[in-house]
């Protein structure tokens, strides 16, 4: 019946991306050589972007413990209790592979998977982010991958009917090759009503439910555990098709289930598809699983058990059912015209036992399965990493004009507004959203309690480039500093780390230095990690893209009244700086705009300090004593300033002086970490004086709002000064205009 | 006044107008699914926003024949209530209780944006509240929402009053840079001629509570509720 499989050999499995040493190990393990079928169950489980082979050994570092952690790393998603009987769910995700080979439905398939993620916890998503990365929009084949994701993105969640709220659009040519696609969701859950990826109970029935299986995937994983080479898009039909109507009625489908109490367990078939999920959920369980192949819903004909396992056909679910409950079960996905066919049961003897019919076609351990090698591979700093660090940005010559070179700075497209995108994806369905994209954080209400969920992504790949370290601690630093801004407390952290090929010692180094950073920045801030995903092999051609983690942080605010948005609301308001004074220009969005350089140090990041500065703004936000709050990061104190002033609905001038001396360019666009700028009404001044003096954090007043111009002085020298509306105009126009 | 929210595989405002109705207007509200034909307890039927059936025909197509929307032919000859938001709007053409269609957005794109609304009529239940000339401030979220009637149905329109709501500046004026998604004459709403079905894009239950950015929203429900208390002598603003 499964025709003329071909004979197992070693150059076979080394063909489907296994190593001859893992091949050794397989044959020892099972006493004989693996089947067609039992091969690519390893080729797809032992793939780096299933196993996490090269990065396990570093993950221990990272802080997963804390207070409200509910769910750690390890299931589809991590959960942090926040409060009232509330928990939120939440993970983020690459899609970065299939995105660059079909834009469309790789971002948009990006967006079905960390959906599923959610709501197979239990939970219903109610935010989504995206944090993309793209090479220079001024070539048209960037454009085209603009396009494709943005549009992808937008079908998928909008038909679906999650908000996207936030995330972030940078630009460098380091992407052109290789775009990173990455999405958080968030979703919400009674505390007490978690659903976890187990199989429970030998004897419970084992149900596949939701879309047919297609040909559509197949070794999707494989592929997202290799570099591409010019024939990149050759791999097209790697790139599975998604269905975001099957998935709103998978949901819904999925939520009315759990709430009966007959499911037991339930996983998303996600990467390496069924194989991935008869593996791991009894392998969680310390169980076994017997199902049989033919059972499964088909979308083709003829297909191979290697194919039914391995397929990545979207908007599918395993699920374990308490037996004698199938009939509820069957009965709701009815109701939601889907496909819920009891394919096996949950078996003693830890076991992975597939049959096509009567016949049996692989025959594995699944802790084996579920347990591919760890490898420390060997690692060292890049040979110019010396280099990098030692170039004096402060050698190049100042700008002839500081207002022309700040206009410049707010229309760069990785500054400019992103309203391009953010108005292609519905905002606001579900009706939490009480701050939408375009502030520091997405501000989401939580109906039923006084609470809210403030929640960004940031992750700045040159700083990261410079010093993987102190750049990734930066980016945990700047994530939860935009969540504090808008009032919330960090509460849990997830990751998406993105890098090149952990085969190679500089890319391993920079992975192993990052995490590093991560692990030190959320140690003192207090944010566990919940959970994240690395993606490694993003290069193109022997071109690894930037170093780029990309950090997601969810806080609670818990008076939702409580929070605070980065635009001036009106004049005559006053300025304050927060934080410490030093910055540097390297690595900084001035630098790479103004001169095209990628080069120097980091500012220093002492996260004490960084600690009590996001106490400061938060105990400010939460007394009603900042009327906008918004941290500094790309373009430094001058574009955080210009940013106040015209991205709110009306535009409102400032003047401020950024610094006593020294050279403008540094004290304008220089960067550097636990920055924020805080407006406060005049008659708030002395409470904010007092409020500041309590929190023993270096702050000072640097201006007032109002007018129709932006002047900004070193010492009594206006360097800057320039019409609001102009400073608007850039900053509306300067990514937009490329996709126009 | 009950209130029915009509779920259709695929939709996705029915929670926000039932949490509307319920926790904002505090009046009786139930979900109505797409199989049942039984609509006798209910005074107004809202068809809510989403992709119905994925849309994947034509948006509104498959639901403009379903079950739920054949029931709704005799419960609008009876004098029923019927308020059809974005996919509702679309499914309310599809199902000629309302004329016209609603094609794809002229940019080509999903549009997801405030939008200002001139109110046109306000001989409806659902703009009783409402003066003439008005601008209320609305949420649009649509790929498909570019009106369209042919011309002599156009004319028809115009001559019964249908037309109720134009997408405008701030200041009510009705240009082409104010129009979203190159609507016919920038047609945001629309109503049959007996005026108890209203069908408009924007989501009116988006902007029914301050913090979610506005209550203009509120104003057609508010319209609705004076108008079958007071009947007739609902008080003008």
């Amino acid at each position: 019946m499964t025709g003329a499989e071909p004979k197992v050999t070693l150059d076979l499995a080394r063909e489907t991306g296994l190593t001859a040493d893992e091949y050794d190990r397989i044959t020892s393990r099972l006493g004989r050589e693996p089947t067609w079928t039992e091969l690519g169950l390893f080729s797809a489980l032992w793939s780096e972007h299933c196993a996490y082979k090269h990065s396990r050994v570093f993950l221990g570092r990272l802080p997963t413990a804390g207070a409200r952690v509910l769910q750690g790393p390890g299931e589809n998603a991590g959960a942090i209790d926040i409060g009232d009987g509330w928990a939120v769910v939440f993970k983020m995700e690459s899609h970065n592979h299939p995105s660059f080979i079909e834009p469309f439905q790789g971002a948009a398939t990006g967006v079905g998977g960390i959906l599923r993620d959610i709501f197979t916890m239990g939970a219903r998503p109610i935010a989504i982010l995206d944090s993309l990365r793209f090479g220079d929009p001024s070539d048209a084949k960037t454009r085209h991958l603009v396009n494709g994701v943005v549009s992808g993105i937008s079908w998928y969640g909008n038909c679906f009917g999650c908000p996207t709220v936030g995330g972030e659009i940078a630009f460098a040519p380091e992407y052109a090759g290789n775009p990173l696609v990455n999405v958080m969701c968030l979703g919400l859950v009674r505390a007490d009503r978690l659903f976890r990826a187990r199989a429970e109970g030998v004897g419970n029935p084992v149900f596949y439910v939701g879309n047919k299986t297609g040909r559509d995937g197949i070794h999707g994983a494989t592929m997202a555990s290799a570099t591409f080479d010019e024939h990149a898009e050759e791999r097209r039909p790697t790139v599975q098709v998604g269905d975001p109507f099957t998935e709103k009625l998978l949901l819904e489908a999925c939520l009315e289930a759990m709430a009966t109490g007959a499911i037991v367990g339930i996983q998303d078939m996600g990467a390496a598809g069924l194989a991935c999920c008869t593996s791991e959920m009894p392998a969680r369980s310390g169980t076994g699983m017997d199902v049989d192949l033919a059972r499964v819903p088909q979308r083709e004909t003829g297909m191979t058990p290697y194919e039914i396992l391995l397929s990545e056909s979207q908007e599918r679910m395993l699920l374990v059912a308490a037996r004698g409950r199938e009939e509820e079960v069957r009965r709701i996905f009815a109701k939601w015209e889907l496909d819920a066919v009891e394919i096996g049961r949950v078996t003693a003897g830890g076991a992975l036992t597939a049959r096509l019919g009567g016949e049996v076609v692989a025959h594995v351990p699944v802790d084996f399965l579920a347990d591919a090698p760890k490898y420390e591979k060997p690692m060292a700093p890049p040979a110019d990493f010396a280099e990098r660090q030692a170039f004096d940005p402060l050698t190049l010559p100042e700008p002839a004009d500081y207002g022309t070179a700040l206009i410049e700075l707010m229309g760069s497209p990785t500054i400019a507004s992103k309203e391009w995108a953010s108005r292609q994806y519905d905002q606001q369905v579900g009706l939490n959203t009480l701050v939408l994209p375009g502030s520091d954080a997405a501000v989401l209400r939580v109906k039923g309690t006084s609470r809210a969920l403030a929640v960004s992504t940031d992750g700045n790949g040159r700083q990261v480039f410079l010093d993987p370290r102190r750049g990734a601690a930066m980016a945990v630093a700047e994530a939860a500093r935009n969540v504090s801004c808008s009032g919330g407390l960090p509460v849990g952290l997830t990751d998406c780390m993105n890098f090149g090929s952990p085969e190679r010692p500089e890319i391993l180094w920079q992975f192993a230095e990052a995490i590093e950073g991560i692990a030190e920045a959320c140690r003192v801030l207090e944010i566990p990690v919940v959970g994240g995903n690395v993606s490694f092999y993003n290069e193109t051609s022997g071109q690894a893209i930037l170093p780029t983690p990309i950090i997601g942080v969810v806080g609670v605010l818990d008076d939702a009244a409580r929070r605070a948005t980065q635009w001036f609301k009106g004049a005559a308001h006053r300025v304050a700086l927060l934080g410490p004074e030093s910055v540097s220009l390297g690595g900084s969005e001035y630098l790479w705009t103004a001169h095209r350089r990628l080069a120097g140090c980091l500012a220093p990041l002492d996260l004490e300090v960084e600690r009590r500065v996001q106490a400061a703004v938060r105990a400010a936000v939460q007394a009603g004593l900042a009327t906008a709050t918004h941290d500094c990061s790309e373009g430094g104190l001058a574009v955080a300033l210009a940013e106040g002033s015209v991205t709110g609905r009306e535009p409102v001038g400032c003047e401020a002086t950024v610094a006593a001396g020294g050279r403008a360019d540094l004290a304008l666009f220089g960067e550097g970490p636990s920055r924020v700028v805080v407006a406060v009404e005049p008659g708030r001044a002395r409470g904010f004086e007092a409020l500041m003096a309590e929190s023993a954090i270096p702050w000072r007043w640097i201006g007032t709002t109002g007018g129709d111009r932006l002047v900004l002085r070193v010492g009594t020298r206006a360097v800057v000064d320039v019409a609001v509306d102009q400073v608007e105009r850039a900053w509306r126009g300067g990514f937009e205009r490329h996709m126009a | 006044m009950r209130f029915g929210v009509v779920v259709f595989p695929g939709t996705w405002s029915d929670c926000d107008f039932h949490y509307v109705i319920s926790e904002v207007l505090h009046e009786p509200v139930r979900y109505v699914w797409h199989r049942d034909r039984n609509l006798a307890d209910l005074d107004c039927v809202i068809l809510p926003g989403g992709f119905s059936y994925g849309d994947y025909l034509r948006a509104g197509a498959v639901a403009g024949k379903s079950p739920v929307v054949e029931a709704l032919q005799e419960f609008v000859a009876k004098g029923g209530y019927v308020l059809g938001s974005c996919n509702g709007f679309q499914i309310l053409c599809e199902a000629r209780l309302l004329p016209g269609a609603l094609m794809r957005n002229e940019c080509l794109q999903y549009r997801c944006q405030p939008t200002h609304l001139a109110v046109e009529n306000v001989e409806t239940a659902f703009t009783r509240g409402l003066r003439l000339g008005q601008v209320l401030t609305m949420p649009i979220s649509h790929g498909e929402g570019k009106y369209h009637a042919d011309p002599e149905p156009l004319r028809e329109m115009k001559e019964r009053n249908q037309i109720v709501f134009r997408y405008a500046e701030a200041d009510g004026r009705v240009t082409r840079a104010a129009n979203p998604n190159g609507s016919l004459e920038n047609i945001a709403g629309i109503v049959n001629p007996a005026g108890n079905v209203l069908g408009l894009m924007p989501h009116p239950e988006r902007a029914a509570e301050a913090a979610m950015g506005g209550t203009d929203g509120l104003l057609l429900f508010q319209s609705l509720l004076g108008s079958l208390v007071e009947d007739g002598s609902f008080l003008k603003r």
